[in-house]
């Protein structure tokens, strides 16, 4: 009798919470971890209070490239998530991956939601449309490389610590008399290949790749080889042993080196200001990449690097209604300005930027707006919209390689360029024939 | 007089051991099944086009001069790791076996870092020789070493290799110290009394005795080296500076993993299996006729 009651409570109950229950649930898989997470988990907070029909879950699913493994692998087993952060050199396989995502343009048409690509800053969604100009995915946080210089350790060595080198002539100058006045670490990078490579490449308006950096196709093979590119890092690996460059390693291990003081230049992502304010107990400036004062047509403008939010193709197809309402919300102009001065993202939209300007927020914070004014310093050329390889992650490892074997002095700049190229083009063909 | 128990249950027998048989196929059998059948494929990431491509992935891993330096670093790496592992603690052990007050103290505090998961462990080194805050890096600098294992490949391999040892150690340890307490003391006294030295009396009576722990610590060492490290090497050097540390079984968690190129990968997996099956096939062959008990 009991049970029977309980059962039919229970149906009651049910019966009366269906109508609660009908908000759909859209799953966000993302990579941003600690403060950025809290960001995030604001803005799908922020997107659930202003609305009754839908709930976006976010769900911190680790680095980067698991997050991207852990979407495909949920796609393979057939239940993938709704939305997930992929990072910028992860874009050309999910843009391979017809069928498995849903393009964002096309999502955003059907549900009736205003999506004007236009009103993105142009180096960023230029890294993420076709080749007619539409976005596939939706931009989220971008940062781009820039130069950060300890003014403490300039004043020490009798620099004038406003004049940070533009230039690499002026930077061996500079780096030369920093060494002199006992600075053990002169310079170091985060991101070897992103910084000096990739971006080293669109700050010189030089090509990474033919077919524009394979937006043009991907039958697109690496350039990176060129006497420029060589001359670049057998300068690096030269300054390395004068004392000048301290390799760091991988990924953003240079940023610590920096924040500690340690070292008194250095290059690294826009993003990593945040951390350098709260720990780094000295002056500092954030300014332009030095650039090769020989090579015509630069400086250029800077690429970026970070995420955009790709829809994963879905059986109900009824979500992506809801999904479209999310995106309008996450792009717009407050969301993201504050997404921008809380993070140190760049802004994506031109409207955040000018709405972050008008507050007054950069005089107050010097330095924030250098990525987007370095992003922005010319309109993006072929070689400086942003580059598209297939399977780069493993591309990207393998420049690292050849470039951490230059700097070991193990091999000269030119061998491993060379290589570099040999063994990513070999990555290109097969991502070629298993995407035809 | 043997006692022997019979089930005369039909099923009783299949019942009990169907656990362990679903665990073997679903744990090894399965994935080793799809490691094989993948290394057939040419696939995209999202596994939405297959291509049947024969023999093709293993054609291009041999032709990479990448997989076979891997190669010959797993090599150099699993010897210095098996060698060095054995030696100090076979060390520690005979040492410890003399020891007579806190012997337990000393032999517990061995035994702890087995505790510590390999991740743990190389996080736990590399901050010891971080080359910018290292407290190691600084006394080398001291005597004018300059350590920065980012770079130079030969610390980063001396890193992992040290990291991978200290944790294996114990385990060692515990073995070679059950083995020489099993030796009969009468056997030392009768050497000691035929006037041989302590160091003459453990060459040519301890560790002969030892040698069936030895060869077991060896391959156990070896696989370990081969496969447990993979924590290590991840949490530290990721396989870097220039691919000096790249173990064969990091490869294949690159490639696969990070790179998503899952025929790459399955067929290294497939080439790292034939390996172990090839070691472990030796190394019976070889404790049976090699070994004495």
């Amino acid at each position: 009798m009991k049970i029977k009651m309980l059962a039919a409570a229970c149906a009651v109950a049910g019966a009366f919470a269906a109508p609660a229950q009908a908000q759909t649930e859209i799953q966000w898989w993302h990579s941003m971890g600690a403060a950025l997470g809290e960001r995030t988990n604001e803005i799908a907070a922020g997107f659930n209070a202003s609305q009754k029909d839908y709930k976006v879950v976010a769900v911190y699913k680790g680095s980067y490239p698991e997050s991207m493994t852990a979407a495909i692998a949920a796609f393979r087993a057939g239940n993938p998530p709704h939305i997930v952060q992929v990072f910028e050199v992860g874009t050309a396989t999910m843009m391979a991956a017809k069928g498995a995502v849903k393009p964002v343009y096309q999502m955003m048409k059907e549900a009736g939601e205003p999506f004007d690509p236009k009103r993105y800053l142009p180096a960023v969604a230029g890294y993420y449309t076709d080749p007619k100009g539409n976005l596939l995915s939706m931009p989220f946080n971008s940062s781009t490389p820039v130069f950060y210089v300890n003014k403490d350790a300039f004043k020490k060595a009798g620099l004038d610590p406003e004049k940070a080198p533009q230039t690499w002539k002026e930077f061996a100058v500079v780096a030369g008399k920093l060494k002199a006045a006992g600075q053990e670490c002169v310079y170091t990078t985060s991101w070897p290949s992103w910084v000096h490579i990739e971006n080293f490449s669109a700050w010189h308006n030089l090509p990474i790749g033919t077919k524009s950096n394979g937006f043009g196709g991907m039958d697109t093979r690496f350039t990176i080889n060129s006497p420029q590119h060589v001359k670049h890092i057998s300068m690096l690996a030269d300054f390395g042993k004068k004392g000048w460059f301290t390799y760091a390693g991988l990924g953003n291990r240079g940023d610590a080196r920096f924040s500690s003081g340690e070292c008194s230049m250095f290059t690294g992502s826009s993003g990593a200001q945040a951390t350098i304010r709260k720990l780094g107990k000295f002056e500092y400036s954030v300014n332009f990449l030095p650039y090769h004062d020989d090579i015509k047509g630069a400086p250029q403008n800077s690429i970026i690097g970070g995420a955009t939010l790709w829809v994963l193709s879905q059986k109900d197809k009824s979500v992506y209604k809801g999904i479209a309402r999310f995106f309008t919300y996450l792009s717009s102009t407050e969301v993201q300005a504050k997404w921008h001065q809380d993070t140190g993202y760049a802004p994506i939209t031109t409207a955040a930027y000018e709405a972050t300007k008008a507050s007054g927020y950069y005089e107050k914070n010097p330095g924030t707006d250098v990525s987007v004014r370095q992003l922005n310093y010319k309109a993006p050329t072929a070689n400086s919209k942003g580059l598209r390889f297939g399977n780069f992650v493993q591309g990207r490892a393998l420049i690292e390689e050849e470039m951490e074997g230059v700097f070991a002095g193990k091999k000269d700049a030119k061998t491993a360029m060379n290589e570099a190229v040999k063994r990513g083009n070999d990555i290109l063909i097969k991502f070629q024939a298993a995407n035809k | 007089m043997e006692k022997r128990v019979v089930f005369r249950s039909a099923w009783l027998p299949y019942a009990l051991l169907a656990p362990q048989i679903a665990i073997t196929i679903i744990f090894f059998f399965w994935p080793a099944f799809q490691a094989g059948y993948f290394s057939f494929l040419l696939q995209d990431a999202f596994g939405l086009k297959t291509e049947f491509v024969g023999l093709q992935n293993f054609v291009e891993l041999f032709n990479d001069e990448h997989y076979l330096k891997s190669f010959k670093i797993t090599a150099h790496f699993s010897a210095l790791v098996a060698f060095s592992g054995i030696a100090i603690s076979l060390l520690l052990a005979t040492m410890a076996d003399r020891v007579l007050r806190g012997a337990l103290a000393y032999k517990t505090l061995l035994i702890w870092p087995y505790a510590v998961a390999p991740a743990v462990a190389g996080v736990l080194w590399a901050f010891l020789f971080a080359p910018s805050i290292g407290v190691f890096t600084y006394a080398l600098k001291q005597f004018g070493v300059d350590w920065n294992w980012a770079l130079q490949g030969d610390q980063a391999m001396l890193l992992v290799v040290i990291a991978s040892v200290w944790k294996q150690v114990s385990y060692n340890f515990l073995f070679f110290l059950a083995g020489l307490q099993s030796i009969p003391k009468s056997l030392i006294e009768a050497a000691a009394i035929d006037g041989a030295s302590p160091l003459r009396r453990f060459w040519t009576v301890v560790f002969p005795l030892l040698s069936p722990v030895t060869f077991f610590l060896l391959v156990v060492n070896i696989v370990y080296a081969f496969f447990d490290t993979f924590g290590v090497i991840d949490a530290t050097t990721e396989g870097g500076p220039a691919g000096a540390t790249q173990i064969l079984v990091y490869k294949v968690y690159h490639d696969g993993v990070k790179a998503g190129d899952l025929g790459g990968s399955s067929a290294q997996s497939v080439v790292l299996m034939a390996i172990v099956i090839a070691l472990t096939v030796a190394q019976f062959r070889f404790i049976e006729r090699k070994v004495q008990y």
